[in-house]
C-alpha cells in the first residue's frame, strides 16, 4: 500500500503498519479493536443482521451479493440446527487480485472480530478461515492471532460472559482456483475435490457437512466490526454512490505506480488510474482494463468516467469483481492477454461439467493458434460460439461464464486486433 | 511386507487431524499435507498407507492428491521454485524470468536439477500483482524480479 494523504476515511486500512508486521492483539485493542464485539454481544442476532442489511454492505469477493441478505437466509430460530458454520473465504486466487492479502497480513484481528460478530449474528458455533497456501505470512499472522483471541477470551466458551460459544480453525488449502467458489470451498473443507455443488439447497440450508453455513469474503467480514461500531448510516455515507462503504482498489500492469488503495466505493476509473496508479508508465498508452480481476469484461477509453461501484460497472457491461484493475497497454497484445487468461481458466477448471471442461481448453487452443500465426477466419466464430455456449446458466458454477467475460469483450472491442493475427499469420506484437 | 513409508510420527499427526472431523475421510487433504511436509512428496505407497488409515480406497485418495496442484505426486528437489504465470506477471514479462531460470538451471517445468537442489513449477496468480513479476521459492515470496536479482536470490538456496 502506498500512503497517499487524501484525507479519505479508511476504516479497513488506517491502522495497518508500514513495516510489514501485523497488528498484535494489544495493538489492535489500542485502536478500538474488539469494542464492536462487546457491543454486538449486547445486541440480538437479528438486530446485527438488520444493521448489516441497512449498511448496504455487499460481498467483496466479487459477486457483490448483499451480506445482510445472505445472513438473513439462515434460520436462527430455536428450531434451527444447533450446528452452524461461518467460513471466511481467504482463498484469494482471482488473477490480478491482491487485496485480501493486505488485510490478512496487516490486520488479522479485524477479520477475526468480524467473523466472531458474523458467527454470533447467525448463531454459528464453529468458524473456519479458508486460506490459500501461497499466503504464508497471512498463515503465520492468523495462527498467532487466533491463539491470542482464544487466550483473551474472544474465542471459546461463553465469550465475554454472553453465553455465546465459538471455535475457530485455520484451514490452509493446497491450490486450485475453484476453491474460491463457495460450494466448492465447502467440498475442499470436507477433504474432497473442490467440485461445485448444485444449488439449491443453498449452503445456508445445507452447507459444510450438511449443516447451515455462510461463506463470506475477508474484506466483507473485515468491514463488520466498523459497521457495528459506527452504524449503518456512517457506512452508507462512506461511499460516493450509495452502495455503502469503502473498497480496496488495486492496479497492476504498465502503470506508473501499481498499488492498492482503500477509497470510497464509487470513485471513477479515471481517478483510480490517473490519481492513484499515476497514469500509464512512460512510453505506454492505455488500451483497456479488466476492472475487477481476470474474470471481468474489458472496459475501454469511453468507460474511464464510470464509477467503480457494482451498479455502474455492471451498467457499463462489466463487473466490479474484486476491484483490482488489470491495465492493458498498447504494447501488450490483447489476444495474448486473453490467451493467458483462458489458459489459466482451462487449467483451473475442475472438469465437473462438460461445457467448461471441454470448452475452455478449446478456446485456449484457438487463441494459441492465433498467437502463433495459425489462426483461421472461422476461429473468430468458434470463439464467439463459446462465449454463448459457456454463458451463465449453461454451466454448473460461475467459473466458465467468468472466463468468457474477458474473451467476449475482447472480441467486441479488439476485433481488429484478432483479425490482424489471422491476416498477417502472426502476432503483430511479437515480430 | 516391505518397509512402510509413513512413520509413527506421521500416523499420529494424521490421527490427530481426523479426530476433528465427523468422518475420517474428511482428513484426506490434511493427511496428504502432513505426508508431504515430512517426506517432500507423496509416493504411491504413501497413498496406499493413507488410504488404509482413513478407511478409503487408494483410488479415492489419489483422485484428490492428483487434483490439488500443490500436492506433489512425483519427487521434488530440496527447493521448489514456483513461477507465477498469470495475467499481471505475463504483462510485466514473467517469460523473461522463466527463460532465465530454465537456462540457468538447465531444466524445464516439472523437472529437478541434479543433486535434487531445485524443482521448477508454475503457479497461478500469487496475489502480489503490484510487484510483478513474482515467484515463490519454498515458502518465500520474491517480487519485482529481474534476471540479475534472480541470480542473487538463487544463491541463497543451497
Amino acid at each position: 500500500m502506498y500512503p497517499i494523504n487524501d484525507n479519505i476515511e479508511k476504516p479497513l486500512t488506517q491502522h495497518i503498519k508500514n513495516d510489514g508486521s501485523w497488528l498484535t492483539l494489544k495493538e489492535y485493542e489500542s485502536t478500538g479493536g474488539y469494542q464492536a464485539l462487546k457491543k454486538a454481544l449486547q445486541m440480538k442476532p437479528a438486530e446485527i443482521i438488520q444493521v448489516v442489511l441497512d449498511s448496504g454492505l455487499k460481498g467483496r469477493g466479487g459477486a457483490g451479493f448483499p451480506t445482510g441478505k445472505k445472513w438473513s437466509t439462515i434460520d436462527i430460530s430455536e428450531n434451527a440446527s444447533s450446528i452452524k458454520y461461518l467460513v471466511a473465504n481467504a482463498d484469494e486466487m482471482e488473477p490480478g487480485s491482491f487485496k485480501d492479502r493486505f488485510l490478512l497480513e496487516g490486520n488479522p484481528h479485524q477479520l477475526i472480530e468480524g467473523i466472531i460478530i458474523g458467527a454470533y449474528a447467525i448463531q454459528a458455533s464453529f468458524s473456519y478461515i479458508f486460506l490459500r497456501w501461497a499466503y504464508h505470512l497471512a498463515g503465520k499472522a492468523l495462527t498467532q492471532s487466533i491463539q491470542e483471541a482464544y487466550d483473551a477470551g474472544y474465542l471459546g466458551k461463553n465469550i465475554g460472559g454472553s453465553g455465546f460459544n465459538l471455535d475457530m480453525s485455520l484451514h490452509i488449502s493446497v491450490g486450485r482456483y475453484m476453491c474460491g467458489e463457495e460450494t466448492a470451498l465447502l467440498n475442499a473443507l470436507e477433504g474432497k475435490r473442490s467440485n461445485p455443488r448444485a444449488k439449491p439447497p443453498y449452503p445456508s440450508n445445507s452447507g459444510l457437512f450438511g449443516k447451515p453455513t455462510i461463506v463470506n469474503n475477508v474484506e466483507t467480514l473485515s468491514n463488520v466490526p466498523h459497521i457495528i461500531m459506527k452504524g449503518a448510516n456512517w457506512f452508507m455515507n462512506l461511499s460516493k454512490t450509495g452502495e455503502g462503504g469503502t473498497k480496496l482498489y488495486g492496479a497492476s500492469g504498465k502503470v506508473k505506480s501499481p498499488g492498492l488503495w482503500e477509497l470510497p466505493l464509487g470513485i471513477s476509473l479515471r481517478e483510480l488510474l490517473e490519481d492513484y496508479a499515476g497514469g500509464m508508465a512512460d512510453g505506454y498508452r492505455f488500451k483497456g482494463v479488466l476492472p475487477g480481476g481476470g474474470s471481468t469484461d474489458f472496459l475501454v477509453e469511453e468507460h474511464l468516467d464510470v464509477a467503480m461501484d457494482y451498479a455502474s460497472v455492471a451498467k457499463a457491461g462489466s463487473r466490479l469483481g474484486t476491484g483490482t484493475i488489470i491495465v492493458l497497454d498498447d504494447k501488450t497484445c490483447p489476444v495474448g492477454m486473453v490467451h493467458n487468461l483462458e489458459r489459466f481458466f482451462a487449467q483451473e477448471s475442475c472438469g465437473w461439467c462438460t461445457p467448461c471442461r471441454e470448452g475452455l481448453p478449446w478456446t485456449a487452443k484457438i487463441l494459441y493458434a492465433l498467437e502463433t500465426g495459425a489462426g483461421k477466419t472461422e476461429d473468430l466464430n468458434i470463439l464467439e460460439f463459446h462465449t454463448h455456449y459457456m454463458a451463465p446458466g449453461n454451466t454448473f458454477c460461475a467459473l466458465a461464464p467468468g472466463a468468457m467475460e474477458p474473451l467476449q469483450s475482447a472480441l467486441k472491442y479488439f476485433k481488429a486486433d484478432f483479425e490482424m493475427h489471422i491476416h498477417q499469420h502472426k502476432c503483430p506484437w511479437n515480430s | 511386507m516391505t518397509e512402510k513409508v509413513l512413520t509413527s510420527g506421521d500416523i499420529s499427526e494424521i490421527e490427530k487431524a481426523y479426530q476433528h472431523f465427523p468422518l475420517r475421510s474428511a482428513a484426506c487433504i490434511e493427511g496428504l499435507k502432513i505426508i508431504q511436509k515430512n517426506h517432500r512428496w507423496v509416493s504411491d505407497d504413501a497413498v496406499k498407507e493413507l488410504a488404509e488409515l482413513l478407511e478409503m480406497s487408494p483410488a479415492a485418495i489419489d483422485s484428490i492428491a492428483t487434483y490439488y496442484s500443490l500436492i506433489f505426486r512425483k519427487p521434488v528437489g530440496r527447493h521448489v521454485i514456483m513461477v507465477c504465470d498469470s495475467v499481471s506477471c505475463w504483462i510485466m514479462g514473467y517469460e523473461g524470468i522463466l527463460n532465465h531460470l530454465k537456462n540457468r538451471l538447465n531444466i524445464g517445468y516439472g523437472e529437478t536439477t541434479q543433486e535434487d537442489r531445485f524443482t521448477l513449477l508454475s503457479i497461478c496468480c500469487l496475489g502480489t500483482c503490484d510487484h510483478a513479476p513474482a515467484i515463490m521459492i519454498n515458502n518465500d515470496l520474491h517480487r519485482d524480479l529481474t534476471p540479475d536479482k534472480l541470480d542473487a536470490i538463487l544463491e541463497t538456496y543451497k
